[in-house]
């Protein structure tokens, strides 16, 4: 083999270019992380499902397709590791849960097709928090999913799988779907770089749905370009969601190798800082505002004084809808049925298999959600957390008005310890804090890695959030800064993971 | 504003269809009381931040538009594929329990 390196710690786009030149397969690409998965996923198991025999015959079908002289994509016969939200035909699909367990999808989620087309190489399905909630991965019903920085401590979640194969060179791109900060936080916290692109950007055909007016699926990678070659390889119009945007995609792959932020304002969120954020969060958030003005951005502060109530918000219109979506899981046509021995009426059996099916967190949240949305409660809860919504996008708005885009941490600590917070539903919620406004909004966020902290040597996430279809801004800055950095360290930060 | 009841929270249980355990009431009774107090900040939120004014609601950061398409027809899902993951299937259909009462 001719490639200078190893495999697995190599960008997507340096392995297409390396396949796309003949420089190696796709086949032996794809081995190389099947192998690299049989030797560390047993540590940290982000993986719940890999398909090796489909990923090597995708791999083979590449390699014919350059045989016979065919174009090949960006991103042809570069390995993935998808969520385990998304429908996969002929491959297992749980979203974490027993409810799904066993369960073979008939179809595919319009990005798994995507994905297809282009010629991505599918690992596998990844570990996440049952039905994406959560922060931490703890609450899929597999078990945990261990941070690569440190095995004894939470990956992020809900996407904590995907976010932990990348930091374990077990994939070098992998999808997410970003509900409260379910992209995001998790590449904070693993040194990655995660995107909620725009509301409506990327389809959510075919992602199981948990909060349908919040979900998005998005791009995660190890650098900012893959994560833009990833993104516009499953953004676009779908007819199969009547959500998505019928407008073109943002130029990502074009303003990732700008990185440039000349000339550009950028806000600083001021309610995103002060008490409630680790020292070491706080002091590399501060050091990259300094870096981007040093790079020819000019600062500015932004007040958005409903953010402070985004949290309490998104955690009864998140709830609310959940409780609405997974009425589906009845146990009648897919999914777990028990308690049907012939004597039990249909409500009897649906309760017992919705009992034994769901986590408690699932059932805290469809609780707390039926809750919200009776009468009585309605105006209340639900409704004041609507009119929250309105106030936080007339925020945005008014911040947008003055500003490209808006900069904060991405979570106020670094990755915590698995347990630590697994009985505090309140302490766990607060991992969102940051990104909730984006998925209320519905505009876009990205996650980028800007250092570790002092005192723990854990990765710390700067957030960047542009105005809803301006998706190419968060690469341009993120571009920008992770460009500056890796001159500065001399290697990408990623490099710096313990071997496993 | 709230502290909820056990009794409001079996109520709850029955709306969501989840056959929930005493020991699980009790604890949700706990944590849903929790996290109850803290969300209803929002209607206090609406109030300070609104300054008086009459809010809007907003369900969707998208204006929604219904997507409809031609009436033409297209392939759909294989019904032996689909029951295949049925819990029950007899006939090329679903098999449900009982849906009316003994009497």
């Amino acid at each position: 083999m001719s490639f200078d390196g190893d495999l697995t710690r190599s960008t997507a786009a340096a392995l297409a270019a390396a396949i796309k030149g003949g420089d190696v397969t796709a086949a032996e690409v794809t081995q190389a992380h099947l192998d690299r998965i049989a030797k560390v996923d047993e540590k940290v198991h982000a993986f719940l499902h890999v398909d090796t025999e489909g990923a090597l015959a995708k791999a083979a079908e590449v390699d014919a397709k350059r045989a016979r002289g065919e174009q090949l994509g960006p991103l042809a016969g570069v390995p993935l590791a998808l969520k385990d939200v998304f429908t996969t035909k002929g491959v297992p699909t749980t979203c974490g849960s027993k409810m799904l367990q066993g369960w073979v999808p008939p179809y595919d989620a319009t990005v798994t097709r995507r994905l297809r087309e282009a010629d991505v190489v599918i690992l596998g399905k990844t570990n996440m928090d049952e039905f994406a909630m959560g922060s931490s991965t703890e609450n899929s019903a597999y078990g945990v999913t261990h941070n690569p920085w440190d095995l004894s401590r939470i990956p992020g979640g809900s996407g904590g799988g995907s976010s932990a194969s990348l930091a374990a060179f077990e994939a070098p791109l992998a999808i997410g779907t970003d509900t409260g900060g379910s992209i995001r936080q998790p590449a904070s916290v693993t040194g990655t770089v995660g995107v909620k692109p725009t509301y409506g950007g990327v389809s959510r055909y075919g992602l199981v749905a948990f909060s349908s007016s919040l979900d998005q699926g998005g791009p995660c990678a190890r650098t900012v370009l893959d994560a833009a070659l990833l993104h516009a390889a499953i953004a676009g119009h779908d007819p199969m969601d009547s959500t998505s945007i019928d407008l073109p995609v943002p130029d990502v792959v074009g303003a990732a190798k700008l990185a440039d932020v000349k000339g550009m304002r950028i806000g600083v969120v001021k309610q995103f800082d002060g008490d409630g954020y680790q020292d070491g969060v706080r002091q590399r958030f501060h050091e990259s505002v300094d870096l981007l003005r040093e790079l020819g951005a000019t600062i500015v502060e932004v007040d958005c004084p409903s953010f402070d109530y985004a949290l309490p918000a998104y955690y009864l219109i998140a709830p609310s809808e959940c409780s609405s979506n997974l009425a589906r899981f009845d146990a009648m046509r897919y999914g777990l049925r028990v308690g049907d021995d012939g004597v039990n009426g249909v409500e009897e059996v649906t309760s017992l298999s919705r009992e034994a099916g769901f986590g408690p967190e699932v059932k805290r949240r469809i609780m707390l959600g039926t809750y919200a949305l009776s009468s009585g409660y309605y105006d209340a809860y639900y409704g004041s957390a609507q009119q929250v919504r309105t106030l936080i996008m007339r925020d945005f708005d008014r911040a947008f008005a003055d500003v490209d885009v808006l900069v904060s941490p991405t979570t106020p600590t670094t990755a915590f310890k698995i347990g630590e917070r697994a009985d505090d539903p309140m302490a766990m919620y607060l991992a969102d804090l940051c990104t909730i406004p984006s998925n209320m909004a519905g505009n876009a966020g990205m996650s980028i890695p800007v250092g570790l902290a002092p005192e723990d040597g854990l990765p710390v996430g700067l957030q960047i959030i542009a105005p809803a279809m301006a998706d190419d801004r968060l690469y341009r800055v993120g571009s920008a800064v992770e460009a500056a950095l890796n001159g500065k360290w001399g290697r990408p930060l990623i490099q710096e993971v313990p071997s496993l | 504003m709230p502290a909820i009841t056990r009794e409001e929270v079996a109520h709850l249980a029955l709306l969501s269809r989840l056959d929930l355990s005493e020991d699980e009431l009790a604890h949700y009774a706990e944590q849903l009381d929790v996290i109850l107090g803290s969300v209803a900040r929002v209607s206090q939120a609406v109030q300070q931040l609104g300054q008086g004014q009459d809010i809007p609601p907003t369900s969707h950061a998208l204006p929604l538009v219904n997507v409809t398409r031609p009436d033409v027809e297209q392939p759909c899902l294989d019904p032996a594929d689909v029951l295949s993951q049925a819990p029950a299937a007899q006939d090329q259909r679903f098999r449900v329990p009982r849906i009316l009462g003994e009497d």
